[in-house]
């Protein structure tokens, strides 16, 4: 059972994403936030997929809610997007999802999406919707948290952690409002630009974090860019844990219709999350 | 009928009433505040307004004039007014706002020029605006929009703009922004992005009203000098809406002018057969403003069809519908067809062929004439030239160049 998270980000509730990050904090273990768009290449793959990663050591999955206009993401990404929406993906579905894979297994889940699609859904109405099947938080990736307080409210009542982001250009006073203001973990975008792998890890990385954390007292997930175990390790390393979803989401296009789809992704998942379980 | 806007839009959150604001990534918002105070600062320098003045009129060659259409006028029974913004340099109004935000940028310390564009106009004003104050720039167009505005591809081009083709999504102006958007987060350091029209995260639609307004101020001058009062109507095309904004800023607060603003009704009422965003849509947060948009049920953002690429927009800048909430400007939509014929229409009996966006204001011109008395005055926008669109023109009808 859960119940709501209340107050100031340093506060843990009994939230899933709060309580599994805090959990592998107190351990000393780094945590692995994986990310899938759901609905690509359908949703009765996403559900198998996210019980998969459950077995396979990740922390938390981050699951795309589609969007038709994702501007920041990169091509991976929106390719996700556009074929999960052929699909049908709907927001509706995605809860269905959610519901489907908390009957089977305790992943911490957290819906990622942008503004719209919760806005036509009707904010209580998704928070409560979502809530009720299971999600533990949900990130908007176009908003930033002053723009809507209220609607930030409307989702932590309903026991829901609202993620925010940092990112490298966020001054060392905003750093301090975003970390107030999010809940379950705080999302540092690691680098300038949209998501999508990159070779490198940004020089300043750790510095970095160790700028974002002084502010936060919030565990520090690191995305954006990360592609392989090594970087997962390197990025969990700078901070609380890392997040990898481009990688994965390019792994679902290659293998979307394989029957050995789950067994791929989820295999890479394990790669990475015991990449990132193994920094001491 | 007409009410007063409140004395100061936006707020100091970059609202007007409940929409606008700034809902981006987060990446974006330093670059936004910098841009915001930059803007502030410079809007206060008379060393930076002087300079923007005498580019528009050294360079763009304004003022531009107000053509008292004869023809027009008697067929209707009004005096119609045409602002003649197809003469300023490089054909449209588009060109008031890329030379200001370039300036700015420049000012800013920015290296690089970003800019989306959907009829080619704003692209051609950005990479001319570029040329002359010497910033490198790149132009993001949709591929469908290239090949409709071919050789606007080729006058950026000529001007020293790189132009990348957008193949996302319906290869349209809003897949243009989501490109030009990515850009911008990875590049923000050095790079502006030059936002072509009265829409975007706060400040573009303030700053692009600012540097557009110059229309309206100087039709106010031109129509109290030909006919000592001020207009009964103004009548303008609406995409963004930054031709529209522009005329009517400066008769804000006179109240008895009325405001029509024209959407595109393209081919039919179905979602995706126009972009027609306050008959069809509803309020939404899209591209960093909260308004109205053309979406489905879901809130997935629709393909949208005009003839004219200038209004092939899911989304309608903010404080045009603001200013429909508070009655203060009505909306009115014109189809393909009827834009067509209105085009046909200016070239017969005033010797101008306007811009396919433009012809759809001078296409609800009869409908707002008939709304005013006997006699009455209306200025429409003419928002730029049709040559553009001539190749385009002579294709949907049909007729080998």
């Amino acid at each position: 059972m859960k119940s709501e998270v209340r107050g100031p980000g340093s506060e843990v509730g009994p939230n899933r994403i709060a309580a599994r990050l805090q959990a592998n904090a107190n351990a000393g273990r780094k945590s692995f936030v994986a990310y899938l768009s759901a609905g690509d290449p359908h949703l009765d793959a996403t559900v198998e997929l996210a019980c998969a990663f459950d077995a396979a050591g990740v922390d938390v999955l981050e699951l795309g809610v589609p969007f038709s206009d994702p501007m920041a993401d990169g091509v991976a990404i929106q390719a996700s997007y556009e074929r999960a929406l052929k699909a049908g993906a709907t927001p509706r579905g995605v809860i269905e999802a959610v519901r489907r894979i908390r009957a089977r297994c305790e992943l911490p889940l957290l819906l990622f999406t942008y503004l719209n699609p919760v806005l036509a859904y009707g904010v209580e109405a998704f928070a409560r919707d979502a809530a009720a099947a299971g999600a533990d938080g949900v990130l908007l990736l176009d908003l930033p948290p002053e723009q809507d307080p209220a609607m930030l409210a409307t989702l932590q009542a309903q026991g829901l952690a609202t993620v925010c982001l940092a990112a490298p250009t966020t001054t060392a006073e905003r750093r301090r409002f975003l970390a107030r203001n999010s809940r379950g973990f705080l999302y540092y975008i690691c680098r300038l630009g949209v998501t999508g792998e990159r070779a490198e890890l940004p020089p300043d990385l750790a510095k970095r974090v160790r700028e974002l954390k002084k502010a936060a007292d919030i565990p520090v997930c690191i995305g954006f860019g990360i592609s392989s175990p090594e970087q997962a390790a390197q990025a969990a390393a700078a901070g609380d844990g890392a997040v990898v979803g481009s990688h994965l989401v390019k792994l679902v296009e290659q293998h979307g219709a394989s029957p050995d789809l789950v067994a791929v992704v989820a295999a890479r998942a394990k790669a990475m999350a015991d990449a990132v379980h193994s920094v001491g | 009928m007409a009410k007063p806007a409140p004395a100061r839009t936006p707020d100091r959150h970059g609202r007007f009433g409940p929409y606008g604001g700034r809902y981006v990534p987060e990446t974006l918002i330093p670059a936004l505040d910098e841009l915001e105070s930059g803007f502030a600062k410079a809007w206060r320098d008379k060393g930076f307004t002087g300079e923007f003045r005498r580019l528009l009129a050294d360079f763009v060659g304004r003022p531009s004039p107000l053509t008292f259409a004869a023809k027009l006028s008697k067929e209707t029974g009004r005096k119609v007014y045409l602002k003649r913004e197809d003469l300023n340099h490089t054909g449209a109004h588009k060109i008031n706002n890329a030379l200001g935000q370039v300036l700015l940028a420049k000012r800013l310390g920015k290296k690089r020029i970003i800019a989306e564009t959907g009829a080619g106009q704003h692209g051609v004003a950005t990479a001319t605006a570029c040329a002359l104050i010497g910033l490198k720039c790149r132009i993001y167009m949709g591929t469908e929009d290239m090949r409709r505005q071919a050789p606007n591809v080729f006058r950026m081009r000529l001007l020293g703009s790189e132009v990348v083709g957008v193949d996302s999504g319906t290869h349209t102006l809003k897949d243009a922004v989501n490109e030009a958007l990515r850009d911008w987060v990875a590049n923000v350091t050095d790079t502006h992005y030059c936002l072509g029209t009265a829409y975007g995260p706060h400040p573009f639609p303030l700053i692009c009203r600012t540097f557009q307004a110059v229309i309206g101020q100087e039709a106010r001058k031109q129509i109290l000098k030909a006919e000592g009062r001020l207009p009964d109507a103004l009548l303008a095309c609406v995409g963004g809406g930054s031709n529209a904004i522009g005329l009517f800023h400066a008769f804000m607060k006179d109240a008895t002018v009325r405001m029509f603003g024209v959407e595109a009704g393209g081919r039919g009422a179905q979602l995706g057969d126009h972009a027609a965003r306050f008959d069809g849509g509803r309020p939404g947060v899209f591209q960093g403003a909260a308004t109205w948009i053309l979406q489905d049920d879901a809130g997935q953002i629709q393909g949208t069809h005009s003839v004219s690429a200038g209004l092939d927009y899911a989304a309608v800048g903010p404080e045009h519908a603001f200013l429909r909430d508070l009655g203060r400007a009505e909306y009115l939509r014109c189809s393909d067809t009827e834009a067509l014929k209105a085009m046909h229409r200016l070239a017969e009996t005033e010797g101008i062929i306007p811009a396919l966006e433009s012809s759809h204001a001078l296409g609800r011109l009869d409908t707002v004439c008939e709304r005013l008395k006997k006699g009455g005055i209306v200025i429409v926008n003419v928002s730029g030239r049709g040559d553009k669109d001539v190749a385009e023109v002579a294709r949907i009808e049909g007729v080998a160049l």
